[in-house]
């Protein structure tokens, strides 16, 4: 497959994002693999070319970064996170039980080429354990039967969305946004999941909030000049807001 | 009397379409960059040194002081470079922040590459976020749209552009020279100091890079004082911080509070240990911070203080384990993490963390002996210290901490050969298997 002029054109403008080209070579190769399916030769060459750097260069750097894929991924990248939190929560049990379910072992593809399985590092949703993800996008709170159950419907090609985000995409699509070109899908989903709220909804619900900006400037004049009293202030602010959790509690 | 939680980043969280311009904007959005630009750029500098601000990434820098190394005379180009490549195993506070509030963001960069005279921003992203990611870039979009970036913003006479870019998949792109070398189009390899990014950073010309709660967190300092922010926290740990608790709690999720709350307090806040379970062990700040234990549930979340206690406040990344959870299990998984993040550059850490994780592998089966543990202390020792950047010594922590405080449970994989623990204990859905 070669690249077409269309290609090549995106490929330059997003080089052209950057006061340096080569800057651009990261998203430059998210494009490349929105097209190709994978990091390809003819990627390879095309970024080499319009950055003006040797093949070996872009080739040291596509396979230094765990995202670009030398062989070709499904139309859905599954990941599960297997790092310590979500391993223990949950995340060795449900790759397994993937793994055995789908009959493919880590970074292999189904015989549909519809999902690649992968074991994933922490996806920075670690309070919403044991987490997967989807093409880049939140499956919050599984569990082997929830697991189950979303690759099933993306093999059956059912609309499936992510758990705090939009309606899934493909991996290829999802690249295409990764190299900065949006999808319009920006404004589905939540602004936030459940975990995320937490303790904002307890602040509303003990009328919480951070000192008023006005008050707190008065309040600033009394602030210890010295260690010794600003430590005293720390402290005695401390056991105060004991002191009212221990009230509330009764 | 500041309150127990004090939301100001995450206080727009449950707003209806919270990440759009309108809604930053109807709850008083960008009117910080209006002070700012009527400031004098220095005054912006002062204000964040006076507020006591500290990094929020991990290392606790102080923001204001970093700004301040930049030359002004030096003839270059000046960049700010945010780093919103969380990826420390636990961290998880940047990604919800910028997924429901992105605008606080962007307008914390506005400031914050006025005051160091910068005109053009990057924010890195790790490619693994997708729909954070549309949200930050149709952010900067509807920044642009109306006016807040571009060409002389406001009539001020300032332009400043900003290029959201997507990183590829690399823990150790959040280590800030590695992630320069990615912004560059290069292997993310950390880069010897000095010379520091404030002198010769991106492109070699002088660079701040914060992390994204930090540049997240001026757009408060402009609005409601450097005191304001000063009024919160302990002696040398100011302000506010979203504190993550994730594991084995009832209500794992954000809180956002004055830096110096305990642990004790923030489990009370999310309902306890799950039921019928104990607190076994914890990272204050990511895995990259030595273990702490129950006793240390009183320690106040800052930095000195956490330090005093043997670990690193980090980013306040609570990782909470019960008593069903394999310590050496844990520390095996973390370690196999660190050996395949290490990005080859330094031979102690690339060579060495396959080491450890072999050493642990043979213990966690329980085929080592008791000599492993001392060879394992002897390789973290020779570790330590003695790589480019922090991964390796992040990589030992855990070793060594829970090495520390559970010597005896390491001891009684290979009396018992093998792992006592029963795994399925441990998760989420551990009740409902014993239903099933």
């Amino acid at each position: 497959m070669t690249l077409t002029q269309e290609t090549y054109g995106e490929l330059e403008a997003i080089s052209a994002r950057y006061p340096e080209p080569r800057s651009g070579l990261l998203p430059m190769l998210h494009l490349v693999q929105s097209v190709e399916g994978r990091i390809t030769p003819e990627g390879i060459e095309a970024c080499a070319d319009i950055l003006g750097i040797s093949a070996a260069e872009v080739s040291g750097v596509a396979t230094f970064y765990t995202m670009y894929k030398r062989k070709p991924v499904g139309d859905y990248l599954v990941g599960v996170c297997t790092n310590t939190l979500c391993a223990v929560m949950g995340g060795d049990a449900i790759f397994d039980k993937l793994k055995d379910h789908l009959d493919v072992g880590n970074d292999e593809t189904t015989e549909d080429g519809k999902v690649t399985l992968e074991h994933v590092e922490c996806n920075a949703a670690c309070d919403y354990a044991p987490v997967m993800m989807v093409n880049w996008e939140f499956m919050d709170n599984m569990t082997p039967a929830s697991a189950v159950q979303l690759v099933d419907d993306l093999r059956e090609g059912k609309e499936v969305s992510s758990t705090r985000g939009p309606r899934l995409c493909t991996w290829k699509e999802a690249e295409r946004v990764l190299a900065g070109f949006p999808d319009g899908r920006v404004d589905e989903g939540p602004g936030a999941g459940h975990a995320s709220l937490v303790g904002l909804e307890l602040a509303r619900q003990n009328s919480w909030t951070a000192p008023d900006g006005g008050s707190a400037k008065s309040l600033g004049s009394g602030t210890a000049e010295t260690k010794s009293g600003a430590a005293a202030q720390a402290d005695t602010g401390r056991a105060e807001t004991e002191t009212i959790q221990e009230e509330g509690k009764k | 009397m500041t309150d127990t939680l004090t939301p100001v980043l995450t206080d727009i969280w449950d707003a209806e379409q919270s990440w759009k311009l309108s809604t930053y904007e109807d709850k008083g959005g960008y009117g910080a960059l209006k002070t700012a630009l009527g400031m004098a750029q220095d005054d912006i500098i002062t204000a964040v040194k006076d507020s006591g601000l500290r990094g929020r990434g991990g290392a606790g820098f102080p923001t204001g002081m970093k700004w301040s190394f930049i030359p002004q005379d030096n003839p270059k180009p000046k960049y700010l470079v945010v780093n919103a490549d969380e990826s420390e195993p636990g961290t998880c506070k940047d990604i919800p922040l910028m997924m429901a509030n992105p605008h606080v963001l962007v307008e914390g960069v506005i400031i914050s590459s006025f005051a160091i005279r910068a005109n053009k921003a990057f924010i890195y992203i790790r490619g693994e976020v997708l729909h954070v990611i549309r949200r930050v870039q149709a952010a900067v979009e509807e920044a642009y749209a109306a006016g807040h970036l571009g060409q002389d913003i406001h009539g001020s006479g300032y332009d400043l552009d900003i290029v959201v870019h997507a990183g590829a998949g690399a823990y150790i792109c959040g280590e800030e020279t590695a992630l320069l070398e990615g912004l560059e189009g290069r292997r993310g390899q950390p880069r010897l100091r000095p010379p520091f990014p404030a002198v010769a950073g991106l492109y070699a010309s002088p660079t701040v890079i914060n992390n994204v709660e930090s540049i997240a967190s001026v757009p408060s300092i402009i609005e409601k004082g450097a005191q304001w922010f000063a009024s919160m926290g302990t002696e040398k740990s100011k302000g506010y911080g979203i504190f993550s608790l994730s594991g084995h709690v009832t209500r794992p999720g954000q809180y956002e509070a004055p830096l110096g709350i305990t642990l004790r307090e923030l489990i009370d806040l999310a309902g306890g240990m799950r039921e019928g379970h104990i607190l076994k062990f914890w990272t204050p700040g990511g895995s990259s911070t030595p273990l702490l234990t129950a006793e240390h549930l009183d320690v106040p979340l800052g930095f000195e203080e956490v330090v005093a206690a043997g670990s690193m406040l980090g980013t306040r990344a609570l990782q909470l384990f019960d008593e069903t959870t394999c310590v050496v299990r844990a520390v095996l998984r973390w370690t196999e993490f660190y050996k395949h993040e290490s990005c080859g550059k330094c031979t102690p850490c690339r060579e060495g963390t396959w080491w450890l994780v072999q050493t642990l592998a043979k213990l966690e089966q329980g085929e080592g002996q008791e000599s492993d543990l001392d060879l394992l202390l002897d390789q973290c020792d020779n570790i330590f210290g003695r790589s480019f950047c922090a991964l390796a010594d992040g990589a030992v922590s855990p070793i060594q901490s829970s090495i520390k405080y559970f010597r005896d449970e390491y001891l009684q994989h290979l009396t018992e050969g093998g792992c006592p623990f029963d795994p399925m204990k441990s998760t989420l859905f551990a009740d409902q298997l014993e239903m099933a």
